[in-house]
């Protein structure tokens, strides 16, 4: 018996192999396709850069909002600023408007905490709201093509916009409001000359929200409203209504804000774990 | 053969139709592309073939390393550093600071549309022929 069943086999798997193999070697040799190793390298999406030596880095980053400090003025700056350096439009028809930072009234930001005998200077603190970047984030467990994240390394919920189909889900998912999605071409409401060329703007169809100023973070500043807020205090002489810091850093300011004053945050009882909090 | 009269009318005015493209552009020359290269910046982050084959792939590449990995910082192929951003690096005023003389060029020649410009802004370039009046 010259071949059996089982050698056969072999014989044609190898084969298969060798056929694979010759056209690959072609390509990368005219230069003109991949090398294997390039086609590996893209189909896993290996990163291809470093982390820069100046980024600011933390394993999970927070803020701490003291609303005790904070005035319409200051909540205000913070609101312009952001949406001024992230490109967000201004749109007046509130069923078409895109926010990432804005300031609300207790009753609205804390609805399970709020009673009809609230302590009367709390209802009238401006509140400031953004993305809690939770650390159970429910946006990031419904979207269905991960446009929406968890970073693994510092724990900010990001969206990849290159990724975002416009589905909706993670603003059903977020409990907390945060998200916008955008009904028209947010282009129509920027000025041209209002554009901050450094950051893109957003296409129709596509969901947006704070992102703990991450372009910012890379280039070794804080978020931008915690910098305007501190500029802010700095000239009244009273101590910065925002601290952003590493929750998870037991010397962080943050944390030493943490330890010696009260705070809330907002909607606890639905265990997303935000990682920003209210020094009330 | 019966219809025959009708039914190599349709063909003929079948195949007038399908062919229209190829008769109506006879003779008419497409405008080459001709990309300009930077005047100030000689070197581009991987070398001149790599990047005229594989500049989509490597952009793919860079937009996921900064957005999904916070890796923002990428070695090009002569050691030097560079941010990953195409609005901040690749089309920076040093570099290809005009995109209707560099992208648009060979991309309107081959008919792509890349989808970046939808987000990403484009450097500022003169108007020459559209004045805008001025919206209060």
């Amino acid at each position: 018996m010259g071949v059996n069943r089982r050698k056969f086999m072999k014989i044609a798997g190898v084969s298969v192999l060798g056929l694979g193999a010759v056209p690959a070697q072609v390509l990368a040799e005219d230069g003109l396709g991949f090398t294997i190793s390039e086609t590996l390298l893209h189909f896993f999406h290996k990163p291809a850069g470093t982390v820069a030596r100046e980024a600011l880095t933390a394993k999970r980053w927070g803020m701490a909002v003291n609303v005790r400090l904070l005035d319409d003025e200051m909540a205000n700056a913070c609101m312009e600023v952001c949406h001024r350096i992230h490109n967000v439009p201004k749109i007046d028809n509130p069923k078409h408007e895109v926010k990432w930072i804005w300031p609300d009234e207790f009753k609205h930001a804390f609805t399970s905490q709020e009673h009809e005998h609230i302590e009367e200077g709390l209802k009238k603190l401006p509140f400031l709201l953004m993305c809690n970047h939770c650390v159970n984030a429910p946006c990031c467990r419904v979207c269905p093509t991960q446009a929406t994240f968890k970073r693994e390394s510092d724990g900010i919920v990001l969206m990849d916009m290159h990724r975002c189909i416009g589905c909706r889900f993670c603003m059903a998912a977020c409990p907390y409001g945060s998200r916008s999605f955008n009904w028209v071409d947010p282009r129509k409401y920027l000025k041209e000359e209002d554009e901050n060329p450094e950051y893109p703007t957003r296409m129709k169809g596509v969901v947006e929200k704070c992102n703990f100023c991450a372009e910012r973070l890379a280039k070794g500043k804080i978020p931008a409203c915690v910098e305007i807020c501190q500029e802010m205090a700095k000239k009244k002489g009273t101590e910065p209504p925002l601290v952003f810091g590493d929750v998870d850093d037991p010397d962080s300011e943050l944390r030493q804000l943490l330890r010696s004053s009260y705070t809330l945050r907002r909607k606890p009882e639905l265990g997303t774990s935000p990682n920003v909090f209210y020094v009330v | 053969m019966y219809d025959g009269g009708k039914i190599i009318t349709g063909v003929v005015i079948g195949l007038a139709l399908l062919t229209f493209p190829f008769w109506y552009n006879l003779g008419r020359a497409v405008t080459k592309a001709d990309p300009k290269l930077p005047t100030k910046e000689k070197q581009c982050v991987e070398p001149k073939a790599y990047m005229k084959t594989k500049h989509m792939q490597l952009l793919d590449l860079w937009r996921d390393s900064t957005v999904r990995a916070a890796k923002r910082s990428y070695i090009g192929f002569n050691g030097v550093k560079y941010d990953m951003s195409l609005q901040n690096t690749c089309m920076s005023p040093d570099c290809h600071s005009k995109k209707t003389e560099f992208c648009d060029q060979c991309h309107n020649y081959t008919a792509v549309v890349p989808y970046c410009w939808d987000c990403h802004i484009p450097p500022k370039e003169e108007k020459p022929k559209e004045v805008k009046p001025k919206e209060e």
